[in-house]
């Protein structure tokens, strides 16, 4: 029941994320919003702003640190379950989870 | 335990002798791009990568008993964890020397120029995503190790059985 709710959760984000893609503006549109004043600021002030010759560096690190943050949060969440989940059926795993007797029954049979 | 294949070394005499001149120089480059992330292209995403390679070659081809370079399972884990937090510690730090987080120009270290502490508070940054890579990386390779062996030992005791 879970795995059937979570499949129809997961189809019907997918689908929405792909059907908002539809309204993004296209790559290189010089008349969308960001291109408008948030690029050019960048581009221009980036060296005085920030002290780095890098406009990636900077508009990575300095402009959007906060973004580069949760990225970086993210990524360890990720790399946190996918080892929860490889290691649901390993001994270290059955010793986190506390799922001996489980594990030993089924063995036993 | 059964016979943790992938936890053996991978070895022989050419592989024996090429990682001593690989791995360093893996590992000298990835530290190169962590530190010059400012100036050129790279940066803590990248370095972590390569870090992680560094690591995760020795293990195979000297096996994961030897010491040597070796970081496993729960230890990488809160290796990761322990990057994340240098990211956030140096937004408190610049909020604890008055500024808005992650204003670097803030940060509570005596510097002559505020060049000088946009570039440190971006190596702390960069420190902290570089760790936090490197330990997923090998976190996962880790755990996709523990889970081949498993499979395995299953395998083998339904054959016996």
């Amino acid at each position: 029941m879970g795995k059937v709710l979570s499949t129809i959760l997961m189809a019907v984000v997918t689908v929405l994320f792909c059907f908002c893609t539809v309204f993004l503006p296209p790559i290189g549109d010089v008349n969308s919003a960001p291109n408008q004043h948030v690029t050019p600021h960048y581009i221009e002030h980036a060296k005085e702003d920030t002290g780095s010759p890098n406009i990636v560096t900077a508009t990575l690190a300095d402009y959007r640190g906060f973004d580069t943050l949760w990225e970086t949060s993210v990524m360890f969440v990720s790399g946190l379950t996918a080892c929860l989940i490889l290691m649901v059926n390993t001994e270290e795993g059955k010793k986190v989870l506390k799922k001996d007797k489980k594990g030993g029954a089924k063995n036993g049979q | 335990m059964g016979n943790n294949k992938m936890k053996k070394p991978f070895g022989g005499i050419v592989l024996d002798s090429s990682f001593r001149i690989i791995i360093p120089f893996t590992l000298v480059y990835g530290i190169y791009i962590l530190t010059h992330g400012e100036y050129s292209p790279g940066g803590g995403f990248q370095a972590g990568a390569l870090l992680a390679v560094g690591i995760v070659l020795v293990r195979l081809i000297q096996g994961a008993d030897k010491e040597s370079f070796n970081i496993t399972g729960a230890k990488a884990i809160v290796c990761a964890g322990v990057g994340t937090f240098i990211y956030a510690a140096t937004g408190w730090l610049t909020l604890a020397g008055g500024g808005k987080f992650l204003d670097y120009t803030f940060l509570p270290v005596p510097m002559h120029h505020w060049g000088e502490l946009h570039a440190l508070g971006i190596l702390m940054i960069e420190i902290g995503v570089t760790v936090c890579v490197m330990m997923t990386i090998i976190d996962i390779m880790d755990a996709i190790i523990e889970r081949l062996d498993a499979d395995e030992d299953e395998e083998v005791d339904d054959c016996e059985r």
